[in-house]
C-alpha cells in the first residue's frame, strides 16, 4: 500500500483512478480484413475493401487476433469468456471509414482479472482488471501537410486492438507507472503487443477522482485520452487529482468531461463536456455470428503460456536464492531474465545478478548497448563469475577482465590466459614476494611491530602490487600475519 | 414516448442529416406517427424472451492470419472525390 | 416479345446446347426487347457491349464443350450487387458514379457459371421500399396495365426493376434482395416468380447492406424451375461472409418431382385478418383447394405473433440500416457536396445525396439505438423477434411448408395518394412477407391468378430453414395447375 495523500491546509484527499489501456495487437494481417499489420508503408498501401468500407464489404474474424486475445486474457489472470460477441460503435470521423467500430459491449472475450504490482516498498499490491475486449484501430488523419486540409490513410485502420479496462484501484500514481511497466512486461513475454507507448502500440486513457481520504465513495471522474507515455501518466494523474481538489476546495463540483493531457506544461484542458459526448448507439454486430471458443481449445492455449513475470520472479527468488529487488528488474524484461538464465547456469547464480546488475548494466548504459548487441555473452558472464568462483582470478581482477571482455568481446578464460592474469596460489611464491616486501620497508616493519597495526592493510597492498595483483588475496592475509607475528 | 423538437434535431445530428427549419414540424409528427405505431409492441409480454440477435445458428467462423489484400492503393482511391499523395482529403479537421 | 425471350432459362439452355440458336442470337433478342421497352425503366444502365463479349466467349465454349451451367443466359442484375468495373449505384444520388474494383460473390458464381449481363436493374434507393418508387432514377414500371387502363402501375419493390425486366422479356432472369419482402412482392405485381432462399444460403459479400441480418439474395425468373437452376450457382459458402451457412447445397431442381402426396400445408389464421383482400383471399382459397386435389394436406396453424412482425422490422431493419448507411460520407466514394467543415461536408453530402424514405428510415433507426431508448424499442423488437422465429418453429411441428398471399393487393398506380400521405401504408404491403425475413426462412412468390382488374396475384410458400426443395416442390406443382392469363 502506497499511501499518496494530497494534503492542504483544509483537508486530506486521496485519489481514485482506473486506467483504460489499449494494445495492439501481434499478428500478421488485420482483425476484419487480410490487409497487412506492417507499419512504416506508404499510405493506404495496406488498405483492403474491407477497411476502406466500400459498399458491400464485410468483416470476416483473424484467428490469431482471438488467440493473442485469449492469451492476454491468461496473463491477466483473468476469466476467458467462451462466449463473446461483437457490437458496433456508431460515430461518424474521417478516419473511420464505416462510420462505426467493430468492438465488442456487452460480452467481452476477457472477463475480471488482476495485476499485482510490485511497489518501491518491497509490497504488492493487486490491480483489478473489470474486461478486456478486442475491436479494430482507426486509421490515421495527417493535418500538417496542408492548412486547409487533412489527409487521411487508412493503413492501420483495422489493425487489432486489445482494450484492457481496470477496476478504479489506483491510489497513487506510482501504482499506475508500476501497473503500466509490470502490464508491458506481461505482454512482451506472451508476444501478443509490443508494448511501445512512444510509438503508439499501447496507449492509455486514465480516468482520475479524488474523495476525502479515508472515504469509499466514488467523485465525479475526468478521462484523459491518449497519454503516451508512462511518465505522463503519472503525471497527469497527480496534476488532474491536484485540479479536482482545487475544485473542491474552493466550493466547486468537478464536471464530468474529457481532457486532454499537455506534455508541456503538465496540465490538462477540456477536450470535450459530457453534454457533447457521443451516443454511439452500440447494437450487437449483425455481420458477425457470436465468438464461441471450446475448453479444448483454451486448454491448448494454457499449455502455450511461457512462464510469465510473477512465476519467473518467485523460482529466481526461492530456487536461485536472488533478492526480490534484483529478481524484479531481471524479470521485467524477458530478454534479460533469459540472458541471466543463461548466464547463471551452472554458475552462483547470486553473484551472476550481482555482476549482471552492476558492471554489465553500467557497460550497456556507457556504451549505449541494448542487451541483444551486448560485447559480453551470457556464457561469457557467467564463465567469469566462475573464474572468481574457482579463485582462478580475484575479484578485483575479474572487474578489468570484464572490462577487457566488454572491450574485445573475448571469453574471460582467454583473455586470463594471454595477460597471465591468473592468480598465484602457489603459498612459496608468495611468501616469495612477501620476504621481498619485508626486506624493502625495514622502518614499516618496525613500527607495525611497535603498535601501528593499521598499516597491515598497508603490506598486503604492497604485496599485492608486488604480484601484480595476481596473488590470492586469502593467502597473502594469512602469510603476513604470520610473518608479522 | 412523444419526441419534440429538440430530440428531432439531436437524431438528424447523429445521423448528419440536415432538416431545413419548415421541415422540423412535419418531421417530427410523422416521427411521432411512427413511434406510436411501433409502440403496439408493449402489448407483447416479452418476460423472460432472449432477444434474437440473429438466425443464423452457426458458430463464427474465423480467418487464418495470412495476408492476402493491399497493395491496390489505385483501386481503393480510384473512387475518391479528392486524393492526393496517397491520401483521402477532407476539410481540415480541427479537433 | 420474340421468341427467344420466351424461352425458359432451361428452355434456352436446351436450345443452345442443339445450337438451335447461339448465345449472341439469344443476347441480341434480350438487348433488342430492352430497346424497345426502355420506357418501362427497368434498367438504370445497360451494358450490351458486356454482354454480347460475354456472348461470344459463351459460343465458343458451346463449341469447345465446356459450357458451364448457365452458359449464355443473359441476365439483369439488381443495382445493389456489386459488380465490378460496371457502375453501382443502389439507384443513390449519394453513390454516383461509383465503380466498385471488386464483384460481389453472388454475381461472380453466375459468371462463372456463363452468364451474360446486360445491365443493372432498377430497384428502391438502398432497396428502402415497396413500389421503386423511391429510386433516385426514378420508378420502373409493371409492364401490366389493368383491364381498359393505360394508368401506370408500380413494379413493386425494391427489386422492381428486376421483377419488370423479368415479366417484359427484357432478360432471362434477374438476381434480387430481399430483406422485407423485396423479391416476392414485385414478383407477384409483375406476375413472375422469386424465390428468397433461407438467410446465410446466399453470400452478402458484394452486396449493398441495408439490414445485414434480414438481407439475403435470390433469382427472379420465368418459372419455379429457372428459379431452381439459378439457386443451383448463386447459393453456396463463402469464407467472406461470415453469416453465409456451411450447409452443402443440394441440387435444387430435382425436388421438382410434382409429387406432393402426403405433404403438409399449413394456413395461418393470422394471415387472413378482416379485410383482407377478397380477391387475394380467393387466390388463397383456389390455390389451396388444388394442393388438396394433388393429394396435399392442408393444415390449419396458428402464427400468433404475426401482427407485430411489421413494428418489429420497422425498428430493425432501420437501425442496422442506420449504421450501414453511415459509410456514405462523401469522402472515399460518390457524390460529396463540400463544407467548411468535415461536418458540414458529411451533413451536406448525406442530405442532399439520400431520399426522404432513406432519410426518415436512418433517422428512425438512429432513434431506436440512442441511448436511453435502445431497450424500450431496439431490444423489445429483437424479443418479439424471438417470438415470430419462435411461432413457425411451433408452426412447422405441424406441417412442411406455410402458404399465404404474397401481398394483400395487386399492383397500385405509380403516385398513389395514400401511399405517398402516410408511409405507413406503403409499409403495410410488407405484412406478408416480412416475418419470413424475421425468421430468416426461405420463401418463394408465384403468380397464381389475376384480380378482377386482370392483375398478377402471387401465392407465397414458406419453408423450413435450409429447405427451400420442398417449396420449390410445392410451388412447381401449384405453378402448371394455375391458368395464367398473363403467360
Amino acid at each position: 500500500m502506497t499511501d499518496f495523500i494530497i494534503e492542504t491546509p483544509k483537508g486530506k484527499w486521496e485519489i481514485v483512478c482506473g486506467l483504460e489501456i489499449h494494445c495492439q495487437i501481434i499478428s500478421e494481417s488485420k482483425i476484419y480484413s487480410g490487409a497487412s499489420t506492417e507499419f512504416g508503408a506508404d499510405p493506404n498501401e495496406h488498405v483492403s475493401f474491407v477497411d476502406a468500407g466500400m459498399p458491400g464489404m464485410l468483416p470476416t474474424l483473424n484467428k490469431a487476433c482471438v488467440h493473442q486475445a485469449v492469451k492476454t486474457g491468461i496473463g491477466l489472470r483473468a476469466k476467458i469468456n467462451k462466449y463473446s460477441n461483437f457490437a458496433r460503435k456508431n460515430y461518424f470521423y474521417a478516419d473511420l471509414p464505416q462510420g462505426y467500430q467493430i468492438t465488442q459491449f456487452k460480452y467481452p472475450i476477457v472477463g475480471e482479472g488482476e495485476v499485482l504490482i510490485d511497489l518501491p516498498d518491497g509490497s504488492v499490491k493487486s490491480i483489478g482488471i473489470e474486461r478486456m475486449h478486442i475491436e479494430q484501430d482507426a486509421g490515421k488523419s495527417i493535418h500538417d501537410i496542408d492548412p486547409k486540409k487533412s489527409f487521411i490513410d487508412l493503413n492501420r485502420a483495422g489493425v487489432g486492438l486489445m482494450e484492457i479496462v481496470t477496476k478504479p484501484d489506483f491510489r497513487a500514481p506510482e501504482e499506475a507507472g508500476a501497473f503500466l511497466k509490470k502490464l508491458r512486461s506481461i505482454l512482451r513475454y506472451l508476444g501478443t503487443c509490443d508494448g511501445n507507448m512512444d510509438e503508439g502500440s499501447m496507449r492509455c486513457d486514465v480516468n482520475v477522482s479524488v474523495r476525502p481520504y479515508g472515504s469509499d465513495e466514488l467523485r465525479t471522474r475526468c478521462e484523459m485520452k491518449n497519454v503516451n507515455s508512462i511518465k505522463f501518466v503519472m503525471q497527469a494523474i497527480e496534476n488532474e487529482a491536484r485540479r479536482h481538489v482545487g475544485v473542491y476546495e474552493n466550493g466547486g463540483e468537478v464536471v464530468q468531461e474529457t481532457r486532454q493531457f499537455d506534455p508541456s506544461t503538465g496540465q490538462t484542458k477540456v477536450m470535450r463536456k459530457k453534454e457533447f459526448a457521443h451516443d454511439y448507439r452500440y447494437f450487437p454486430e449483425p455481420d458477425l455470428a457470436p465468438l464461441v471458443l471450446s475448453d479444448d481449445y483454451l486448454e491448448q492455449v494454457r499449455k502455450e503460456i511461457p512462464e510469465l513475470p510473477d512465476e519467473k520472479k518467485e523460482r529466481f527468488v526461492s530456487k536461485l536464492g536472488l533478492t526480490p529487488y534484483d529478481a524484479i528488474v531481471i524479470c521485467e524484461n524477458k530478454e534479460t531474465a533469459d540472458f541471466f538464465e543463461k548466464a547463471a547456469k551452472g554458475h552462483d547464480a547470486k553473484k551472476v545478478a550481482n555482476w549482471l546488475m552492476g558492471d554489465f548494466f553500467a557497460m550497456l548504459n556507457e556504451k549505449k548497448l541494448d542487451l541483444k548487441d551486448s560485447p559480453v555473452s551470457a556464457e561469457n558472464l557467467g564463465k567469469l563469475v566462475e573464474l572468481v568462483s574457482q579463485n582462478v582470478i580475484n575479484g578485483k581482477t575479474a572487474k578489468d577482465v570484464f572490462a577487457l571482455m566488454a572491450e574485445t568481446g573475448e571469453s574471460p578464460e582467454k583473455i586470463v590466459e594471454e595477460k597471465g592474469l591468473r592468480q598465484v596460489t602457489d603459498s612459496s611464491a608468495i611468501e616469495k614476494v612477501i620476504d621481498e616486501v619485508l626486506t624493502s620497508f625495514p622502518e614499516n616493519v618496525a613500527a607495525y611491530k611497535g603498535g601501528k597495526q593499521g598499516l597491515f592493510g598497508w603490506f598486503v597492498g604492497q604485496v599485492m602490487k608486488a604480484s601484480k595483483g595476481k596473488a590470492n588475496p586469502g593467502i597473502v592475509n594469512k602469510l603476513l600475519r604470520e610473518k608479522l607475528g | 414516448m412523444a419526441v419534440d423538437t429538440e430530440t428531432v434535431k439531436r437524431i438528424a445530428f447523429l445521423a448528419r442529416l440536415k432538416i431545413e427549419e419548415d421541415k422540423i414540424e412535419e418531421t417530427k409528427k410523422e416521427f411521432n406517427d411512427i413511434l406510436e405505431w411501433v409502440e403496439q409492441l408493449n402489448e407483447v409480454n416479452t418476460d423472460n424472451v432472449e432477444p434474437l440477435e440473429s438466425v443464423n445458428e452457426f458458430h463464427l467462423a474465423l480467418r487464418d492470419d495470412v495476408v492476402s489484400e493491399g497493395n491496390q492503393r489505385d483501386d481503393v482511391l480510384c473512387n475518391a472525390p479528392d486524393a492526393e499523395y496517397g491520401y483521402f482529403v477532407v476539410p481540415k479537421v480541427v479537433e | 416479345m420474340s421468341e427467344l425471350t420466351k424461352l425458359t432459362i432451361a428452355k434456352a439452355k436446351e436450345g443452345l446446347k442443339k445450337k438451335e440458336f447461339s448465345a449472341v442470337e439469344l443476347t441480341e433478342a434480350y438487348i433488342k426487347e430492352m430497346e424497345n421497352k426502355r420506357g418501362l425503366n427497368a434498367y438504370v444502365l445497360e451494358t450490351p457491349e458486356i454482354a454480347l463479349e460475354q456472348a461470344k466467349v459463351s459460343d465458343k465454349k458451346y463449341a469447345a464443350g465446356t459450357a458451364g451451367f448457365l452458359q449464355g443466359i443473359p441476365m439483369g442484375i439488381k443495382d445493389l450487387f456489386c459488380t465490378k468495373g460496371i457502375r453501382t449505384t443502389a439507384c443513390s444520388h449519394i453513390l454516383d458514379g461509383f465503380v466498385p474494383p471488386y464483384e460481389s460473390t453472388v454475381t461472380q458464381k453466375l459468371l462463372d457459371a456463363g452468364i451474360s449481363v446486360l445491365g443493372k436493374l432498377n430497384m428502391d434507393e438502398f432497396a428502402m421500399g415497396g413500389s421503386n418508387e423511391t429510386s433516385y432514377y426514378g420508378p420502373a414500371v409493371n409492364p401490366m396495365k389493368a383491364k381498359n387502363s393505360s394508368e401506370n402501375l408500380v413494379a413493386g419493390g425494391s427489386s422492381g426493376g428486376s421483377a419488370a425486366a423479368v415479366a417484359a422479356g427484357m432478360c432471362a432472369a434477374a438476381t434480387g434482395t430481399d430483406t422485407g419482402g423485396s423479391i416476392r412482392q414485385p414478383s407477384a405485381f409483375c406476375g413472375v416468380t422469386g424465390i428468397k432462399p433461407t438467410y446465410g444460403r446466399c453470400s452478402r459479400y458484394g452486396i449493398i447492406a441495408f439490414a445485414s441480418s434480414l438481407d439475403q439474395a435470390g433469382p427472379i425468373a420465368k418459372d419455379v424451375r429457372d428459379c431452381a437452376l439459378l439457386l443451383n450457382s448463386m447459393c453456396g459458402y463463402d469464407a467472406k461472409d461470415s453469416t453465409s451457412a456451411p450447409v452443402e447445397v443440394p441440387d435444387f431442381e430435382k425436388f421438382l418431382t410434382g409429387d406432393i402426396r402426403g405433404l403438409r400445408i399449413g394456413v395461418p389464421a393470422e394471415f387472413r385478418p378482416e379485410g383482407l383482400n377478397s380477391e387475394a383471399a380467393a387466390c388463397w382459397d383456389n390455390g389451396m383447394a388444388l394442393l388438396k386435389e394433388h393429394g396435399a394436406e392442408i393444415v390449419p396453424i396458428s402464427l400468433p405473433h404475426t401482427k407485430y412482425a411489421l413494428a418489429v422490422y420497422y425498428i430493425i431493419a432501420p437501425a442496422e440500416a442506420s449504421s450501414n448507411l453511415a459509410r456514405y460520407d462523401g469522402i472515399r466514394y460518390g457524390l460529396r457536396v463540400p463544407g467548411k467543415h468535415l461536418d458540414d461536408l458529411y451533413i451536406n453530402t448525406r442530405s442532399e445525396g439520400f431520399g426522404n424514405e432513406v432519410k426518415r428510415r436512418v433517422m428512425i433507426g438512429t432513434y431506436v439505438l440512442s441511448a436511453g431508448y435502445y431497450d424500450a424499442y431496439y431490444l423489445k423488437a429483437q424479443k418479439v423477434r424471438r417470438l415470430i422465429h419462435n411461432d413457425f418453429e411451433e408452426a412447422f411441428k405441424k406441417c412442411d411448408v406455410i402458404l399465404t398471399p404474397t401481398s394483400p393487393t395487386d399492383a397500385f398506380p405509380i403516385g398513389d395518394k395514400s401511399m405517398r400521405e402516410n408511409p405507413i401504408n406503403m409499409w403495410l404491403n410488407d405484412v406478408f412477407t416480412v416475418s419470413v425475413n424475421l425468421a430468416g426462412l426461405p420463401a418463394i412468390s408465384i403468380p397464381a391468378g389475376l384480380s378482377s382488374r386482370g392483375l398478377p396475384l402471387g401465392l407465397q410458400f414458406i419453408g423450413r430453414a435450409f429447405d427451400e426443395g420442398t417449396i420449390l416442390k410445392a410451388a412447381h406443382v401449384l405453378e402448371k395447375d394455375i391458368n395464367f392469363a398473363g403467360k
